[in-house]
């Protein structure tokens, strides 16, 4: 370990930590979105569960170097949308089936509950069904970003930075140990902290689901 | 629950089916045929029958939860399908078997549902809120802002009753909601449920699948068969003692005469004063005291509250000095004036003392029944206003 180094290099260091963390935030939340449009899609219209459910399974098991080398040609070698076009579609599958099964996880007599007291059919989503269905819908989340955050490390192979420049670029092609630890444990310290930043958030939006009665 | 009245303005309205039905496409048998039958108001009309009979579609068609495809349905003259469903429903108190209570939001905010959805101002629905859950029974200090997953079941069950009456509407709909109770609480919550309904007289539609909940809860009680065909429709007194048909009386039992029993209530039999002791009292002053009753062999210990404890017999209280608490023999039956002459009669059976402690409300001590008194009762029939000999019950005052 070349602790030198890292001092001499901790801007570098940061800034990749920073890119990284940008490619992250982007992909979860584009995919997010594009989850959520699909999971009231198929509440609307149950048969396309199958057909969405299915092109997004295909799309997550394309290998991710695959996917890019595929790509470049289109969009370009160092163009984020490269990456993001890829990050974002292994995000579907994780994040559209958990708000899928949150949504199914809602009891049927809270729905029935729902109905019977008058509640519009959008006033129950966004005011029962979606409440409930949130620790389920979070806990995708967690399982959608730490593998994003894991896969951002090759993104560098297109020259998009990350911390996956410090692994690939200068410790795998400059054979320089000290600079894939780094690399290493940084992305692995952001997937935790990440990780726990899903926990803590969904605590608070979620007090009910704490406690347990003792009966 | 509290006896403290409350201005629960809207008393019950008329609900009038008439010639009602529903097809399902794509299914030969309708799953109810021509229902006609009105439930004046005010009034608990329970619909029971074997599954498959319609009762669930029945009451679901009054709230639209189920469209029906034939015939009318009105509530107090006005005609359910002149008024978008969802506007109809929140007039419609709802309660469930499960209860259904929204697990992410506070009992006080579960409570508060149907009038959110009004639009009602937040400390009008406020005082509603809390006003309710001590109708029900449940302190709005210690309730308000716990989550329904800290509440046992018979708990969730009264916030469900609760929150179908939050916007105190005219009609509620019950679909079995204590049959997910177990027996001994079950007959506790609908005692309850009978006291309130004294309070606010709605217009009650409410399924059942069991006869004997039927009988006790219903002022009229229509048996639905299968295929969603009215077997009969009247008082439950009128159906035990003339069944209309064949299947009625098979549906009703063969113990019609026990079942006649669930007629009458505790409150009809002349309770016997308990001679009631607190730990501590002198050994022969109770003895004094018990000698003077000559139906009762036993004293009642009591607590502070002047709830039951446990039976002090002869034995106890032998010699001289204070009464000793733990020589008491716990496990005497409790029964409430509501209580049917039916389930008292079970519980002191399956007693040791066979004396029944007839408490209020808050499990206050009122007096004693005994099974001799359920045999007189069964044996005196009494002539009622339409001059026909009726048994056991009938002038349970309803």
């Amino acid at each position: 370990m070349d602790v030198n180094w890292i001092m001499r290099n901790l801007d570098e260091i940061g800034q990749r930590t920073l890119e990284h963390v940008f490619l992250t935030v982007i992909a979860i939340s584009v995919g997010f979105v594009i989850s959520f449009i699909l999971a009231l899609l198929v509440r609307r219209a149950r048969w396309l569960e199958g057909p969405i459910i299915g092109v997004s399974g295909v799309l997550y098991a394309i290998p991710s170097l695959a996917l890019f080398a595929f790509l470049v040609p289109f969009t370009g070698i160092q163009n984020p949308l490269t990456a993001e076009i890829a990050l974002v579609s292994y995000t579907i599958l994780i994040l559209l089936r958990n708000i899928l099964a949150g949504l199914q996880s809602v009891p049927r007599e809270v729905i029935e509950a729902a109905d019977g007291m008058g509640y519009t059919s959008s006033q129950r989503l966004w005011r029962v069904e979606l409440p409930v269905a949130l620790p389920v819908i979070v806990a995708g989340l967690r399982i959608a970003t730490v593998t994003i955050i894991g896969l951002v490390t090759v993104t560098a192979l297109i020259g998009l930075g990350g911390l996956g420049y410090l692994i690939v670029d200068i410790g795998y092609r400059r054979f320089f140990l000290t600079a894939t630890i780094v690399g290493s444990v940084g992305a692995v310290t952001l997937a935790v902290l990440a990780d726990r930043g899903f926990v803590l958030l969904q605590r608070a939006l979620t007090p009910w689901a704490r406690q347990r009665a003792e009966d | 629950m509290s006896t403290k009245s409350t201005p629960d303005a809207s008393e019950g309205a008329v609900v009038a089916f008439e010639g009602v039905s529903k097809r399902y496409p794509g299914s030969d048998a309708p799953a109810v045929e021509d229902l006609t039958l009105t439930v004046p108001a005010g009034e608990i009309c329970v619909l029971v029958g074997p599954s498959g009979c319609g009762k669930t579609t029945s009451m679901k068609m009054v709230n639209r939860l189920i469209e029906p495809t034939g015939g009318r349905i009105t509530i107090g003259g006005e005609d359910i399908m002149s008024l978008p469903a969802v506007e109809l429903r929140r007039r419609i108190g709802y309660v469930i078997q499960q209860v259904g209570l929204f697990p992410h939001l506070t009992i006080g905010e579960n409570t508060a549902v149907v009038p959110k959805l009004l639009r009602w101002k937040a400390d009008r629905t406020r005082k509603r809120t809390d006003e309710l859950l001590e109708i029900v029974g449940l302190d709005p200090a210690q309730y308000r802002d716990r989550y329904p997953n800290e509440l046992s079941g018979g708990e969730r069950q009264r916030v469900g009753v609760a929150r179908a009456l939050a916007a105190d509407p005219p009609v509620m709909l019950m679909d079995e909601p204590f049959g997910a109770v177990d027996p001994i609480r079950r007959d506790g919550l609908q005692n309850e449920f009978l006291r309130l309904q004294q309070r606010v007289r709605k217009t009650i539609i409410f399924v059942t699948h069991d006869v004997d909940e039927a009988i006790k809860m219903g002022d009229r009680i229509a048996i639905l068969q299968r295929g969603g065909i009215l077997a009969q429709y009247d008082t439950p007194a009128a159906i035990l003692a003339n069944p209309a048909s064949e299947f009625v009386e098979r549906f009703v039992g063969a113990d019609r005469g026990l079942k006649r029993l669930s007629l009458g209530r505790v409150r009809d039999l002349e309770v016997i004063d308990a001679v009631k002791v607190r730990a501590g009292e002198d050994r022969a002053e109770i003895r004094r005291r018990l000698d003077r009753v000559d139906e009762l062999t036993y004293a009642l210990l009591v607590d502070e509250q002047d709830r039951p404890l446990g039976w002090i017999d002869q034995h106890d209280l032998a010699g001289n000095g204070p009464v000793d608490p733990d020589a008491a023999t716990p496990g005497a039956p409790t029964v409430e004036p509501e209580t049917t002459l039916r389930d008292a009669l079970s519980a002191l059976l399956s007693s040791s003392v066979q004396l029944g402690v007839v408490v209020d409300e808050r499990q206050r001590v009122l007096g004693l029944i005994s099974v001799d008194a359920i045999g007189e009762r069964l044996r005196t029939p009494v002539r009622a206003a339409d001059g026909k000999l009726h048994e056991v019950g009938e002038t349970a005052a309803r």
